[in-house]
């Protein structure tokens, strides 16, 4: 039987996590289908056919899909899901949103943040913010997965898709979307960021974040993480958090500036290949798990870094 | 309105969890257990709810072993109405409780169920949305605002690229994030009057439910370990290993 990614998106481009959640579906043993559910989405689909690994892309364009609210797309889910041993999506905000929702409706279990699939029944998940992990197998005829995007590589583009419009569902008219205050920023995404620059609360203002954390960020190419300390704090946006239960990241190298290294933020980055910490504190956790460690404050080695960095 | 709140006994966020040897789990015994950090919040704002003059009720309820009546009590201690526990030492998944959790809605008809967006244990982040799904209800999760309204809410939920706002019909299930309020800690007179408050206990086949779980667990390991590793004399060392050693910039 195939497998059915949810393919995310915004009506207009493809989300880069749903390319990851592709690769995981390739393990699953079967076609790969994705379902592209929005209001206008021609180029989405178009760009869906590409992906490497995809066989056939349902299309469900239907104004009531554009708000992409999971109360219409479950609906939509459950009716395409009988073909499908599999439902797959990546472990965003939206996936794990929607993708509960759908396996509610199906009355089967759904198997959260995948890191490694076994076989097809059995997959491997982290628990206890990342500090064990189990092997789970799972016995219901269909199997709801969100994977997370940091454990499977990205598939590349290649394929040859073909595009099937699929009938809409009804609009339940349950939620109204307002309006989205999506951060802008010029900085790759944290989530596909190659070198992370991350701030704690010894940033000790939104303003320090700009004026210490940026330049380097600037240098390097990086994305701008947090921990929920600085986000709490309001110095940054909360989409700026890293851990268990913000953002889960694996760049090539992260930069742990002024934040003590907390269970819970480990959880979001203790994958990355290269761990950086800059801490005044010599005896804070974050240098357990640091590669390279700096006792020392913030204000004068970042500057110094920067600098050293050319 | 009536609010409902599902709220989950688990270890402590402080506790470093340890792996059994056996690979069976991770040991739990003479560790200590909390409610559900992002429960508290949830409990948290369904009081400020009936502070404001909005909920009328406020109950809370718990699925899980006998114990969990001590954190039922907490939440009454912040100022929950009354607790309701369904007990069992079985092992709950969220789709089982997701229907436990139903069961009780049909039975207490409450027009809004706030619950925390995971459990700190399996992290699962599923309860809320599947619920919702069985209710047919609208959802919204990881909300970090909620405006109440008479026939819908408005409520600001936390996503990836930024923040969402959504008017959500109710009835409806909302699941919240670590923003939306900061708990108070309860005080001595109100753990006192906690303990007065009724506390009804029954059990999965009271509610009709099958509560049996669908995924089996074989085995449960530690991750690979990150060493430490060197701590560098000055920014000169950390610029040079960085590029001659990791050669990662
Ligand atoms: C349910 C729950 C979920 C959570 N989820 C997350 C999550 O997803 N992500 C997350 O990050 N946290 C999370 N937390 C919070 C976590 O437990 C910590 O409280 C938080 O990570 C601490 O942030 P911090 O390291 O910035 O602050 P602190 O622990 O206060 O550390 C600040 C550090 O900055 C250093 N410092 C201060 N000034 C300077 C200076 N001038 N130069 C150099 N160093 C300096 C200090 O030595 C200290 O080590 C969660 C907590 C709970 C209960």
């Amino acid at each position: 039987m195939a497998i059915l990614v949810i393919a995310e998106h915004d009506n207009a481009a493809l989300k880069a996590a749903t390319l990851n959640a592709v690769t995981a579906a390739g393990k699953l043993g079967g076609d790969v289908h994705m379902l592209v559910a929005g209001a206008s989405v021609g180029a989405v689909s178009q760009a869906a056919a590409k992906v490497a690994g995809v066989a056939k892309v349902l299309v469900a364009d239907a104004p009531q899909y554009e708000a992409q609210t999971p109360e219409n797309l479950a609906v939509l889910v459950k009716g395409l899901a009988s073909g499908y041993s599999h439902i797959v999506a990546p472990a965003t905000t939206a996936g794990k949103n929607l993708t509960p929702r759908v396996a509610g409706l199906l009355d089967v279990a759904q198997v959260s943040d995948v890191v490694a699939v076994e076989a097809p029944d059995t997959f491997v998940r982290p628990i206890y913010a990342g500090n064990a992990l189990a092997t789970v197998k799972n016995a219901d005829a269909i199997k709801v997965l969100t994977v997370r995007t940091t454990a499977f590589d990205a598939a590349g583009e290649g394929g040859s898709a073909v595009i099937e419009p699929v009938a809409a569902g009804a609009d339940l008219g349950l939620v109204r979307l307002i309006g989205r205050e999506v951060t802008k920023s010029a900085r790759p995404e944290l989530g596909a960021a190659k070198v992370i620059v991350s701030g704690g609360r010894g940033l000790g203002s939104g303003e320090n974040f700009s004026k210490v954390l940026e330049p380097l960020a600037d240098k390097l190419g990086a994305a701008i993480g947090a921990s929920r300390a600085a986000v709490d704090a309001g110095f940054v946006p909360n989409d700026y958090q890293v851990g268990q239960t913000g953002k889960i990241v694996a760049p090539q190298i992260y930069f742990a500036i002024g934040l003590s290294g907390a269970i819970q933020h480990l959880a979001g980055m203790k994958d990355s290949k290269v761990i950086v910490a800059i801490n005044k504190d010599a005896d804070a956790p974050i240098f357990q798990v640091a590669d390279y460690g700096l006792v020392a404050d913030l204000f004068t080695a970042v500057p110094e870094l920067v600098a050293a960095l050319g | 309105m009536k609010i409902l709140v599902p709220i989950k006994r688990v270890v402590d966020y402080n506790v470093n969890v340890r792996v059994k040897a056996d690979g069976s789990g991770v040991d739990l015994a003479n560790v200590k257990m909390s409610m559900n950090p992002f429960d508290e919040i949830a409990v948290e704002e369904a009081v400020r709810l009936k502070e404001a003059g909005i909920a009328t009720e406020v109950v809370v309820v718990s699925a899980g072993v006998g114990a969990a009546q001590e954190t039922l009590r907490t939440a009454m201690a912040i100022g929950a109405d009354r607790g309701i526990l369904v007990e069992t030492d079985a092992d709950l998944q969220p789709l089982a409780v997701a229907k436990l959790l139903k069961a009780i809605v049909d039975k207490e008809a409450p027009k809004l169920v706030i619950a925390g967006k995971q459990a700190i244990d399996d992290d699962a982040n599923q309860t809320g949305q599947v619920l919702a799904a069985l209710l047919g209800w609208a959802q919204a999760t990881f909300i970090s605002k909620l405006v109440p309204g008479t026939d819908e809410i408005t409520v600001t939920r936390e996503i990836d690229g930024g923040l969402e706002k959504l008017a959500v019909k109710l009835p409806a299930v909302v699941t919240v994030d670590l923003r939306l309020n900061e708990p108070r800690y309860a005080t001595l007179p109100n753990i006192m009057k906690a303990k007065k408050k009724p506390l009804e206990t029954m059990k999965p086949a009271d509610l009709g439910v099958d509560a049996a779980p669908r995924l089996t667990t074989l085995r449960v390991v530690e991750p690979p370990k990150r060493s430490a590793g060197i701590i560098v004399a000055d920014v000169g060392q950390l610029v040079d290993k960085l590029k001659n050693v990791a050669k990662v910039i």
